[in-house]
């Protein structure tokens, strides 16, 4: 069922030139023949604007729904989020799986005006990760008993939502959006920080505003300070080759395809990245959906995402999440476990360390409510005895 | 001595560069929100430019009262150089207070009336201001007029200046309760306009719109009732309310609008819309183009316009699709300039009324393809960010230079209708191509012949001879006027 590939295949999508703003970089794909038959579910469209879906009642498509997307899915008029992105028939009339929102006053009147929007919360951050690890699949007697039947829910991951994120309002407000635009790379300092695909460039337009309201990893946040602008990458064209018109416009096109090329090698740490794990979650149709998990690589860009890539292989949609340096640690940790079945001792050797080195570190990452509280304070007693020990043996000697 | 000849020029160079920044930032600047800075911004960088170029060349700043600067700037100019005339000479002031006065002359009276407060407030209060505005308020076709439209305003002047206001004006700004009755037909009217509903349509338009409200009159009913007393710039605007409202009295022939205006008024339709009404709106554009082109119709050869429309087109909240309307405007006068005329627009195809703001600025192709046809003149009407790919049209223009047209048998001017507040300055294409601010399509004629100072190719001295020539002409067409 899972599979492990070795980065994202951009085919059928064409980088365009990058757009700058500030310490922002925001790099459009392009698609020259918009996929039709998988669109953004219609619920989630506003009633009011009449331009953007246009097809017809008898077309049959399926239809998919980002993660955390919130919309008045339930029959009666409180909104709810999705979770996980899902895929669906467009004939098919029951709610999606979601969580139902408990909002304050404030959030539930924006909800009236039909905006598009993610949760702009760690609720989504949270989602993701406990949608990728499940918990302990055997109830080893380390575990609790929560964290055999619920998983590691609730979990708390930080994440700055994008308005925070200095510059990226503007950035996005003043983005030229292409005729042919389906989705979006973003940059912060030019660090990749999101990668965002849908199947339609009408999808693209009504969702590009979300971007605002995503979230994005802490390192981000701090860039976008740290650095004011980024460079204009400009390329120059060789004028003693060129003699007439027709030779202007090969160059052109010449540098074209030295800005994807140029992109592919920007971008490579998702796109070249090693050993993506890919876990497909549904099937509809052609279209697969999918999560996949970075080789957590504390030495590497780590991106967590959603794709839905049809039968060819080719990407319909994709969303990403660049995990920051202490969440690559954590997701390393888990991923070690899940590999061994959450076994401890299998686990601790396997990171080469011994069992209560691992517990440690388990209650440092923020694990500790995983674990059964007897063996953690067992293990923070035989910590502390060793540490006295030491203080202890220094002075004397 | 030649490293002296040098520094001299290089001097001059600094100098026309400034000025020429300084006219083109003048021209396009409103200071109003842009599509990439806020309004705070456009107006800390224009009021920063203007301190500048009053503080190092004085005599040139006050020569832009000649050129075609856009009524915010006309109005700054003024007034910064009545805030300072001590540090002018006597001979400077003689010419300036002769500028000042023609300039205002040509003003709406709303911009003069906001510099008599600016004035004010700034506490700028000496003899020769006085005389200024009182010459200003004296030439005035009917102040009786202006003490109804411009009330508070009339009452400010007079105040600051001690101007001697003739029979029932002063008494209608400073003791408008005791008279039972005024012997002046406005005045009167506006009198009764307070208590007589009918009354009020004899009164200018901005005036009765407030008592309109306060009788509570229906707006349908108000619009076809103050339908004569509408100026041509109020009926333009009312075009859109009246449709609403279902008024026909409102209705106008569009021919005698402005270019600038009327592209603005075509755009502010819906694309439907547009379709329906094409010949009348295309018939109006071509009538109002050969009216601002002139004797200078059918002269400028093969003319070949890259005009953008992506989506910074749109402009921002105060300036709703101004860049757009600018290029649809030049597009509609170069077609009357010109013998032959193709007009090319980034994204858009077919009829040009249809235009809509949307998508990247790919300027470098589309310059190619204009190239394509040698024509005379290539006209570029943008905002100058090219980001389809970056700075790809300045290479595009460069290499057009050096290695396709060294004799230049083709002249590259590019407009710019966006004040960039970070550089001071229109934001440039290519160095080697003039870039010139422009505000109006009207003043396209003249902003061309600005043009060559914009690349650096002609110098300093060239650059004074042209201004006071502007400066002289300008003064003998306006003062033969009054």
């Amino acid at each position: 069922m899972t599979a492990a590939t070795d980065g994202i295949n951009l085919t059928g999508l064409i980088v365009g030139p990058a757009q700058m703003w500030g310490a922002i970089r925001l790099v459009p794909l392009l698609r020259p023949s918009p996929i039709t038959d998988l669109r953004l579910n219609a619920r989630l469209y506003d009633p009011d604007e009449l331009s953007i879906v246009r097809t017809g009642p008898r077309t049959t498509y399926l239809s998919y729904i980002p993660h955390a997307f919130v919309a008045t899915w339930t029959t009666d008029t409180t909104p709810a989020a999705a979770y996980g992105t899902q895929l669906r028939d467009s004939a098919d009339t029951r709610p999606p799986i979601g969580i139902r929102l408990a909002l304050r006053r404030r959030m539930a009147r924006r909800e009236d005006r039909h905006r598009l929007r993610f949760l702009p919360l760690h609720l989504a951050m949270e989602g993701y990760l406990a949608l990728q690890f499940g918990g302990p699949p055997i109830a080893w007697q380390e575990w609790t008993r929560h964290a055999v039947t619920r998983g590691l829910s609730p979990r708390v991951e930080a994440s700055y939502a994008g308005a925070t994120v200095a510059g990226l309002d503007d950035a996005l407000r003043v983005f030229e959006i292409h005729p042919d635009q389906c989705g979006m790379v973003l940059y912060v300092a030019d660090a990749l920080a999101a990668a965002f695909v849908v199947p339609h460039p009408d999808d693209y337009r009504a969702l590009h505003p979300t971007l605002l309201q995503d979230f994005y990893g802490e390192l981000l946040f701090h860039y976008t300070h740290l650095y004011p602008a980024v460079p204009d990458f400009t390329s120059r064209l060789d004028d003693t080759v060129i003699a007439s018109i027709a030779d202007l416009r090969a160059q052109l096109a010449r540098v074209d395809a030295d800005w994807r090329a140029f992109h592919a090698l920007m971008a490579d740490g998702l796109l070249a990245a090693e050993r993506l794990t890919v876990t497909p979650v549904q099937r509809m149709g052609r279209f697969t959906l999918a999560r996949f998990l970075p080789a957590f690589n504390p030495e590497a860009e780590n991106h967590i995402g959603e794709t839905i890539t049809d039968e060819a292989g080719q990407l319909a949609y994709l969303k990403t999440f660049r995990l920051s340096a202490a969440q690559t640690r954590r997701g390393h940790l888990l991923s070690q476990l899940t590999a061994n079945d959450w076994d401890l001792d299998a686990t601790a050797t396997a990171l080469g360390t011994d069992r209560d080195a691992l517990i440690q570190r388990l209650d440092r990452a923020g694990f500790g409510h995983l674990l059964r509280p007897d063996i953690i304070d067992a293990c923070r007693t035989r910590a502390r005895e060793l540490r006295s020990r030491a203080t202890k043996a220094g002075p004397t000697k | 001595m030649e490293g002296w000849v040098a520094v001299v020029s290089q001097a001059d160079r600094v100098a026309c560069e400034d000025v020429v920044m300084f006219v083109n930032a003048a021209i396009a600047s409103t200071a109003q929100r842009e599509f990439r800075s806020g309004a705070a911004t456009q107006r800390l960088s224009l009021g920063f430019l203007h301190e500048y170029v009053l503080g190092n060349y004085r005599d040139l700043y006050a020569a832009t009262l000649a050129l075609d600067v856009n009524e915010l700037n006309a109005a700054m100019v003024v007034t910064n150089l009545l805030r300072t005339a001590r540090e002018a000479s006597g001979e400077q002031r003689a010419v300036e207070g002769r500028l000042i006065a023609a300039r205002l002359r040509s003003l709406p009276p709303q911009r003069v009336y906001g510099v008599f407060r600016e004035l004010r407030r700034l506490g700028v209060n000496n003899r020769r201001t006085r005389v200024i505005v009182r010459d200003w308020v004296a030439a005035r076709p009917d102040p009786a007029f202006d003490a109804i439209k411009y009330r508070r305003s009339l009452s400010v002047a007079a105040r600051h200046a001690h101007l001697p206001l003739p029979g029932e004006v002063g008494t209608v700004l400073f003791d408008w309760r005791r008279p039972k009755r005024y012997d002046t037909p406005i005045l009167e009217a506006w009198r009764r306009a307070h208590y007589d509903q009918r009354a009020l349509y004899e009164l200018p338009y901005t005036v009765a719109e407030g008592l309109a409200a306060q009788h509570g009159i229906d707006r349908a009913r108000f619009l076809s009732g103050i339908a004569p007393k509408l100026t041509g710039g109020e009926r333009l605007r009312l075009q859109g309310t009246a449709v609403r409202h279902k008024v026909e009295a409102v209705a106008m022939d569009l021919a005698t609008a402005p270019l600038t205006r009327l592209a603005i008024y075509a755009l502010s339709l819906s694309r439907p819309e547009r379709a329906r009404r094409r010949d009348e709106l295309a018939g109006a554009l071509q009538a109002a183009a050969r009216r601002a082109a002139g004797r200078q119709a059918g002269t400028w050869g093969r003319v070949v316009a890259v005009l953008d429309d992506s989506y910074s087109a749109a402009g921002s909240g105060v300036k709703r699709r101004r860049p757009l309307a600018v290029a649809l405007a030049t597009r509609y006068l170069l077609e009357a300039l010109a013998a032959d005329f193709t007009g090319l627009w980034l994204h858009h195809r077919g009829d040009p009324l249809l235009v809509h703001p949307i998508g990247a600025t790919g300027l470098g192709v589309r310059i190619v393809d204009a190239l394509e046809r040698r024509p005379d003149r290539v006209v570029i009407v943008s905002d100058g960010w090219d980001n389809h790919p970056p700075g790809q049209a300045a290479e595009v223009l460069r290499v057009w230079r050096t290695r396709l047209d060294p004799h230049q048998a083709t002249s590259v001017v590019h407009l710019n209708p966006v004040y960039d507040a970070d550089t001071f300055d229109v934001r440039r294409l290519a160095a080697g191509v003039a870039t010139v601010g422009v505000r109006d399509a009207e003043d396209v004629g003249a902003l061309v012949e600005l043009a060559r100072f914009a690349t650096g190719s002609a110098g300093f001295d060239e650059l004074r001879r042209h201004l006071a020539d502007r400066v002289a002409r300008f003064l003998s067409a306006e003062e033969a006027v009054s």
